[in-house]
């Protein structure tokens, strides 16, 4: 197990918050919650250690192309892909522009 | 093509199965639409301390989710546990969780309000990480369940795909009304334990059909230990649950008729191999 903590530069903070996933074999849970203003701040405990550039680089490529809002994001992985690291991340971004 | 046959692909189109949605999902679609409301939800961060001790990932709402609203628009508490999570073990925080929820909904009676329960169960039992204080909470769960349904029943549902082992099959054997689907098994130990126990020769925990044709759901009915026995179908188990919650206590729980049971269990000859049917009529006292 290994927990480790991301920062990216964001916009305003995220209006409510959201929770998807589940800490299941091949599954993560994320959730967002508001962060401070101009900062999106990830912590991720994950169950398979040495992987810090894995998640670097998923999350440089995913926060490039878009401004992303201040958030806390806490990662509870259990073994995911990085594709379904993406898909959870964009599923939780999916609700919370539902709140 | 006959009206019947269009008909039941219909159906078969628009059913919404229930066992492949999430604990929360389940506790949500079961509740009157718009009255769910978690209690000590993943955002309170009320997660094991003991897992991260042995290196493992917790869970933000440590696997069980406790939610009120209104079943029929009568008061109800739903508790869903996560089966994906650690095999749906119950440690302290999860199984405090429970016996919290059933005990509050047993203190809402005592002060006139009605509430009654809903144990969505999927879960090998104990958290074997958290050893006694799961146990612990286990039996406070059992407790809660038979003080409950001095006033309101409690009704139990294994759906599937986990089941409901170990001391949480005692919990489920409490409950005023258990139901199950077919995908469901129930049983106090887990087909690995008991072929580890037993031996391969007699319990061989990968043969699946035998497996379900002693501990799955359409047995467990035929042999009188549960009360429905449902389609994976989220309007249809809906439908049953307020059925059942309509029909009161019932008037002699199971976990009464004890005596019954033990008096079938000693004609039971353990030098056969038992099958699903030898075991069927076992219960259901008549001769092969």
């Amino acid at each position: 197990m290994q927990t480790l903590s991301f920062q990216f530069s964001a916009g305003h903070p995220a209006q409510g918050r959201a929770l998807v996933g589940c800490v299941g074999s091949g599954d993560l849970e994320v959730m967002l919650e508001p962060g401070t203003s101009g900062t999106l701040a990830i912590a991720v405990v994950t169950s398979v250690n040495g992987g810090e550039q894995r998640w670097q680089q998923l999350f440089q490529r995913m926060f490039s192309d878009q401004q992303m809002p201040a958030l806390n994001i806490t990662i509870h992985d259990f073994g995911a892909t990085p594709g379904v690291v993406r898909l959870r991340m964009e599923q939780a971004l999916e609700e919370l522009s539902h709140v | 093509m006959s009206d019947a046959n269009a008909e039941k692909i219909n159906r078969l189109l628009q059913q919404r199965s229930f066992i492949e949605l999430g604990a929360r999902q389940r506790a949500r679609a079961l509740l009157d639409a718009g009255s769910f409301r978690e209690l000590l939800d993943p955002f309170a961060r009320m997660t094991s301390p003991w897992l991260p001790k042995q290196g493992i990932v917790v869970q933000a709402d440590d696997g069980v989710v406790v939610a009120k609203g209104t079943i029929d628009s009568q008061p109800a508490v739903v508790v869903a546990i996560e089966g994906a999570f650690q095999g749906g073990s119950l440690g302290e925080v999860g199984g405090a969780k429970i016996a919290g929820a059933l005990e509050l909904a047993a203190e809402d009676n005592r002060n006139g309000i009605a509430t009654r329960a809903l144990l969505l169960l999927e879960t090998g039992g104990v958290r074997l990480q958290e050893a006694n204080l799961g146990l612990a909470a286990i039996a406070e769960i059992q407790s809660a369940i038979v003080e409950l349904q001095q006033y309101q029943p409690v009704i139990g549902l294994v759906a599937g795909p986990v089941g409901c082992f170990g001391g949480m099959s005692i919990a489920a054997g409490l409950c005023s009304y258990l139901l199950v689907t077919q995908e469901a098994r129930l049983g106090l130990n887990g087909p690995q334990v008991i072929e580890q126990e037993a031996g391969v020769d007699e319990y061989d925990s990968r043969d699946r059909p035998f497996i379900w044709s002693l501990t799955g759901g359409e047995q467990r009915y035929a042999s009188g230990l549960v009360d429905g026995y449902l389609a994976d179908d989220l309007e249809l188990i809906g439908e049953q649950i307020r059925r059942f919650f309509q029909q009161g206590l019932p008037a002699e729980q199971r976990s009464h008729r004890h005596a019954w049971f033990l008096e079938r269990l000693q004609k039971f000859d353990g030098s056969v191999q038992a099958d699903a049917a030898s075991v069927r009529s076992l219960y259901q006292g008549e001769q092969l």
